[in-house]
């Protein structure tokens, strides 16, 4: 397994490093260059020169990228001239909301997730499992944002239970000082998520059902319940581990829309207003932050399934 | 609904000889006549096509497809209006005789703009499913043929490509140049074909190894011939399911840019346009400007979900039977 986790980890290496090249080439697809994007359209020729003297944009594009490399090795993601802050500090603040939002969501989304598949598949193709199906469907199909529309009309106007905004707290620590303002965004966030897992979760369940270990579970006298419990609801869990990190991207672009639609100070919402602004360091230092992120996600999935299924071989 | 005729006639070919060698094309009428082919090459559609018919939930989706469709290209013809002038003294206007769903806050009539509003999602959902299909499977069919260092150095540009969200990406494009039709359906198309590459990759590994593969190269078939004429017709089943939730998944895609903003510009009609549009006024109850796009929406959406899972149960219940 020590090769597998080797190889897994070089390919890992490989692709962040291709996510690199393309946010390398993205910042070079800005018409006029960075240089442009950040002096502005009334800047004049010398200016511009200076600026790319000063930054090393009249190197060798090679060079540019070895430079751009390093810096993003040494932690720094750029400056942004129009919020005249590092983008490692607007990441820094932004992260942990983030975290809290995306990461709340997605042990929720599990949580429901895999009870309610094991429950689907042992009462297969009756009128539980058809709810349950037709309630996917429905939430599959929804745009993230209309979701949480429908969630907003219902609860913060038609009942006014709940506010239709986000707390807006510099930390998570003031965020979760006002936790009504942070149920709906998670609750969008979190049907959205069950979406994309639950079909899923139902037929590795009915997979699950079939295999041999549950039929000598029940053959030496266990009960149903600790026959699903034990056995069905714990192997049914391995799964989720992949499931969890090729989701990533789905999941983060949800958040995008979540954090757009409540205002919450989260990095999609940053990346919104970045591109609203043409803010283009915040954009570029995201864009790296959320490809290592999946890269990183689906490596830990591969790894954690290796180590949780010993049946796998490499 | 069954168009092929009662379920106990039509008996399914014997199949003892291997059919994987049999290419599923268009529906033919006469049984293969080409040598050595002993599975007719219709019943294998005909079934798929008899199963997929039987399911209720195909044919829903089906005709809703169909609906919005007409709805949208055909409804404008026959409900005329005008979806590019403002019109302030009917703006915000309650559903009435005049505007059956109400108008907005620019006084454009709903009903209208909800025809017109379809035509994007549906044309450059169905270009994006065409381009990515095409792209993904010769792509995948290529790196499975080939293996090794090909394949390698092949899927790892699908996982670089992966790493990064569609959204992000084009927000990104989108902050560069205005978008067209024309750049939507090139950047979603060109980033959507990593799923089925990814598909028909893992079907071709396995493929390659069949026997007639191996026998097309003995008799000295070039590779392009393997990969075009006997590989990549018998992944049809697998590419046909995902094109059709390609639809789904690209008129999702462009439902959350047109949200977002980052779609066509006004005054071009778009749904989640009008969503994001709508929004702004739902505390003052205006439900009409909202919940006619997103029901469209996830109409849409939520047919071409229907159909593809149908097409897959179909296509499995072609497998088990032959």
């Amino acid at each position: 397994m020590a090769g597998y986790i080797a190889r897994r980890l070089a390919q890992a290496v490989v692709v962040v490093l291709g996510v690199t090249v393309i946010v390398f080439g993205l910042e070079h697809l800005i018409p006029g260059g960075i240089a442009r994007a950040i002096l502005g359209a009334r800047a004049n020729q010398v200016q511009i020169n200076a600026f790319n003297r000063e930054n090393g944009f009249d190197s060798p594009v090679w060079y540019q990228y070895w430079v751009f490399l390093d810096h993003l090795l040494h932690g720094n993601l750029g400056f942004s001239y129009k919020q005249n802050r590092s983008v490692d500090a607007i990441i820094a603040s932004d992260l942990p909301r983030d975290v809290m939002l995306v990461g709340t969501s997605l042990v929720l989304a599990v949580l429901i997730a895999v009870p309610v598949g094991v429950a689907q598949a042992v009462k297969r193709n009756r009128a539980f499992d058809y709810a349950g199906t037709a309630t996917a469907f429905v939430l599959y199909s929804m745009p993230s944002y209309a979701l949480g529309l429908l969630l907003v009309a219902a609860f913060s106007i038609a009942i006014k239970a709940l506010p239709a905004n986000a707390p807006q707290g510099s930390t998570v620590g003031a965020m979760l000082a006002h936790p009504a303002g942070l149920v709906l965004p998670v609750a969008t966030l979190t049907l959205v998520t069950y979406a994309l897992f639950s079909r899923y979760m139902r037929s590795a369940a009915i997979d699950n059902l079939a295999q041999d270990y549950i039929r000598t579970a029940r053959a030496k006298g266990l009960s149903e319940r600790a026959v699903l419990w034990r056995h069905l609801l714990r192997n049914s869990l391995v799964p989720v581990t992949t499931l969890v990190g090729l989701s990533l991207p789905a999941v983060l672009t949800a958040g995008l829309v979540v954090e757009q639609l409540f205002n919450f100070q989260g990095l999609g919402l940053e990346y919104f207003n970045a591109a609203t602004t043409y803010d283009f360091p915040v954009m570029l230092g995201i864009t790296v932050l959320v490809g290592c992120a999946t890269v990183l996600g689906n490596l830990l999935a591969d790894i954690a399934y290796a180590v949780l299924d010993p049946r796998v071989r490499y | 609904m069954r168009p092929m005729g009662g379920l106990t006639e039509e008996p399914v070919p014997a199949t003892t000889a291997a059919p994987a060698g049999t290419v599923p094309g268009p529906p033919a009428s006469a049984p293969g006549v080409e040598g050595g082919e002993v599975y007719s090459q219709g019943s294998a559609f005909r079934l798929v096509l008899r199963t997929f018919t039987r399911n209720k939930l195909a044919v829903i989706g089906v005709a809703i497809v169909v609906l919005l469709v007409l709805f949208c290209f055909v409804g404008p013809l026959v409900y005329r209006t005008d979806q590019v002038n403002t019109n302030i003294m009917a703006s915000n206007l309650g559903p009435s005789g005049s505007h059956p769903l109400g108008t907005d806050n620019n006084g454009y009539d709903i009903l209208g703009r909800l025809m017109v509003g379809g035509q994007s999602s549906i044309e450059i959902g169905l270009a994006v499913a065409l381009l990515a299909t095409i792209t993904g499977v010769v792509y995948g069919a290529i790196a499975g043929y080939f293996g090794k260092v090909v394949d390698a150095v092949m899927m790892r540009v699908v996982d670089i490509l992966l790493a990064v969200p569609i959204v992000f990406l084009f927000i990104f494009v989108a902050t560069l140049v205005t978008p067209s039709t024309w750049l939507l359906i090139a950047v979603l198309g060109g980033l959507s074909w990593l799923a089925p590459a990814r598909l028909v990759r893992g079907e071709t590994l396995s493929l390659r190894t069949r026997d007639y593969v191996q026998a097309v190269k003995v008799m000295g078939g070039k590779s392009r011939r393997v990969v075009f004429r006997h590989i990549i017709p018998n992944t049809i089943g697998t590419i046909i399911v995902n094109a059709t939730f390609q639809v789904a998944d690209a008129i999702l895609v462009l439902a959350v840019l047109q949200y977002l903003g980052f779609s066509l510009p006004p005054p071009t009609a778009t749904w989640g346009g009008m969503l994001s549009q709508g929004i702004n006024f739902l505390s003052d109850g205006y439900w009409w400007q909202v919940y006619p796009p997103l029901v469209a929406i996830v109409l849409i959406v939520v047919a071409f979900n229907f159909m593809g899972d149908a097409l897959r149960d179909a296509f499995e219940v072609r497998l088990q039977e032959r």
